[in-house]
């Protein structure tokens, strides 16, 4: 066995035994810790298949972004492990069903691929690395199918702020316009009291 | 130098060997790993003592002679006190987290080229490497806040968290407009690129397309302060140093460390920030690449070639770590919700525009038609 094979079942073992923990462990935190060690086994795992662009990809937006925000939320929530366990016999059902349906999915797609073999990548030109490859082809042939996604990005990220953006009466904001444009004369008010009055507002 | 062939003669058929390479690399990681942990010992001092020469203080001078000797009487130290674990704490996480968070910082390491050949890995997207690397920083900050099952760790370690990864976005599209500029994702072509002199250095407006070049300082000489300023909050640096701000937090996510676990989390917050000082160098300020043209460097040995790089490397990330330590040294800590604005409501856009700004010029400007 050469030691691509080799590091390729490690990563796998990995990958698949954190992603049993995800479900499996008792601590949400200890859930997401898991859900981590899967991602960046994934990313091992794709740097196997010389696709080091994806590989790091994976890692600077899930890893490096999208689960510290699920670390940040699993940790600010106070969640009760016990109720939690409780409605594992209710969901069961609904949950095998999905992961039925996935399995016979993924069955389908692998007899279809056995049947009919995998079609071969065409072979990058010399010189040219597969970021670029990437780029050239997400560029021209799926142009509008990825200007349409990042829109469908930007849509989700306006309905996101619009839920949760609100202006609540009665809160000091701070303006820095007009801070930094107060002078002498509209930030300070020169007095001369007289002796024993003080200042009678 | 005949003698030295003959002597490495036997080992030429091993190292292209699986084993051979193996044994290489990890001479190579060692070799890297042991001269830029004792700079860092040093480098530790240097920061201590212009931070005492700003405040007119003499900073430490009695461990061995001006002090030197300081900060392996300080190692001594925490190595032998005890490692104090809280009774609530996540013992597992707890332990972990100092370990990642040093494992990280030395791993960003692993694709700097110091020299022309000088790298251990130079692979093809170094450079997000570096940003993925430097992007899970993070994790060893919030997991130790998490862990120590305490209320000012917890703080400190969310702040870090929220911060982080708010600068991390402006670094992105930072890097975004170098890569754009050098047309290449590779550490070493990006500092080839800006070879010939300082003109040509990215913060000019990298060493493509004539003197036309320089009109890019408009847009990248921002970059580099943005670049600079982002570091600082990733580093948590003053004045960014709100996870650890200490009239707040006692010390942030590091309250509940003691003895070598804290002392693993300082080691990394010093590997990263020198680290970073290596990236502002790469990315900007050309590297390896001397400020004067260098056609002489043509008649020398490929040994002094790099020799003669590493020392103006050195250079420059000496130059940049001052620059990290004077900061920390005159600037007052920023409140939590100016950070906040800094980072997404100015850094963000005006990147942002760097972006296509620097892209409509690789299109349309000059350079058109020449490399990417």
């Amino acid at each position: 066995m050469d030691l691509l094979a080799l590091a390729f079942y490690v990563l796998s073992a990995i990958a698949v035994l954190s992603a049993l923990m995800v479900v499996s462990a008792r601590n949400p935190v200890h859930s997401v810790l898991f859900l981590i060690l899967t991602f960046f086994s994934s990313a091992g795992l794709f740097v196997l298949l010389g696709a080091e662009f994806l590989a790091m990809l994976l890692v600077v937006v899930y890893v490096g972004a999208v689960a510290v925000l699920f670390l940040f939320v699993v940790m600010m929530l106070d969640v009760d492990f016990s109720s939690l366990r409780q409605g594992f016999v209710r969901y069961l059902p609904f949950g095998a069903v999905v992961a039925l349906i996935l399995a016979i999915e993924m069955g389908l797609t692998a007899a279809a691929v056995a049947a009919r073999g995998a079609k071969p990548l065409a072979a990058a030109p010399a010189g040219v690395s597969n970021t670029e490859q990437i780029g050239r082809v997400l560029y021209t042939d799926y142009f509008y199918y990825f200007q349409a996604a990042g829109l469908v990005l930007l849509v989700a990220m306006i309905g996101a702020i619009v839920l949760t953006l609100r202006h609540k009466p009665g809160v000091k904001r701070q303006d820095i316009a007009a801070q930094t444009a107060r002078t002498e004369k509209s930030g300070m008010r020169v007095v001369t009291p007289a002796t024993g009055q003080g200042i009678v507002e | 130098m005949s003698i030295l062939s003959a002597i490495a003669a036997p080992f030429d058929a091993f190292w292209p060997t699986p084993l051979g390479w193996t044994v290489l690399t990890v001479i190579h990681v060692l070799l890297i790993s042991v001269v830029l942990l004792i700079c860092i010992a040093f480098i530790l001092l240097a920061d201590r003592k212009i931070w005492a020469s700003a405040q007119l203080r003499k900073g430490p001078n009695v461990v061995g002679p001006f002090g030197t000797l300081q900060t392996f009487a300080d190692l001594m130290k925490f190595v032998f006190k005890e490692i104090v674990v809280p009774a609530g704490a996540d013992k597992f996480v707890f332990i972990l987290a100092p370990l990642i968070s040093t494992v990280l910082a030395m791993g960003g390491w692993a694709v700097i080229p110091f020299a022309p050949g000088w790298v251990i890995s130079n692979i093809n997207v170094g450079i997000l490497y570096l940003f993925a690397v430097s992007s899970l920083g993070v994790y060893g900050i919030i997991m130790g806040g998490w862990a120590s099952n305490s209320k000012y760790p917890f703080l400190g370690g969310l702040r870090s968290a929220a911060q982080m990864v708010s600068y991390e976005v402006s670094i992105g599209f930072v890097i975004i407009t170098v890569i754009l500029l050098s047309g290449s994702m590779n550490l070493a072509t990006i500092v080839e690129k800006q070879a010939g002199g300082f003109w040509n250095w990215n913060v000019f407006g990298g060493g493509e397309g004539g003197w036309w070049h320089l009109v890019a300082t408009v847009v990248m000489f921002p970059m580099m302060v943005v670049f600079f300023i982002s570091a600082l909050a990733e580093t948590n640096r003053p004045p960014f140093d709100l996870p650890e701000a200490e009239s707040e937090l006692v010390a942030g996510y590091q309250v509940e460390y003691s003895s070598t676990p804290f002392l693993l989390f300082f080691l990394a917050e010093y590997v990263n920030i020198v680290l970073m000082c290596a990236m502002i160098s790469i990315l900007f300020f050309g590297g390896w690449q001397a400020p004067w043209p260098t056609p002489y460097l043509a008649h020398w040995w490929p040994f002094w070639v790099s020799a003669h790089g590493f020392v103006l490397m050195a250079v420059k990330i000496l130059f940049w770590f001052f620059m990290f330590a004077m900061v920390k040294a005159i600037v007052p800590r920023y409140r939590y919700d100016q950070l906040m604005r800094l980072g997404w409501k100015i850094f963000l856009p005006t990147s942002l525009v760097a972006v296509a700004a620097v892209a409509a010029w690789r299109v349309f400007g000059p350079l058109t038609g020449q490399g990417a």
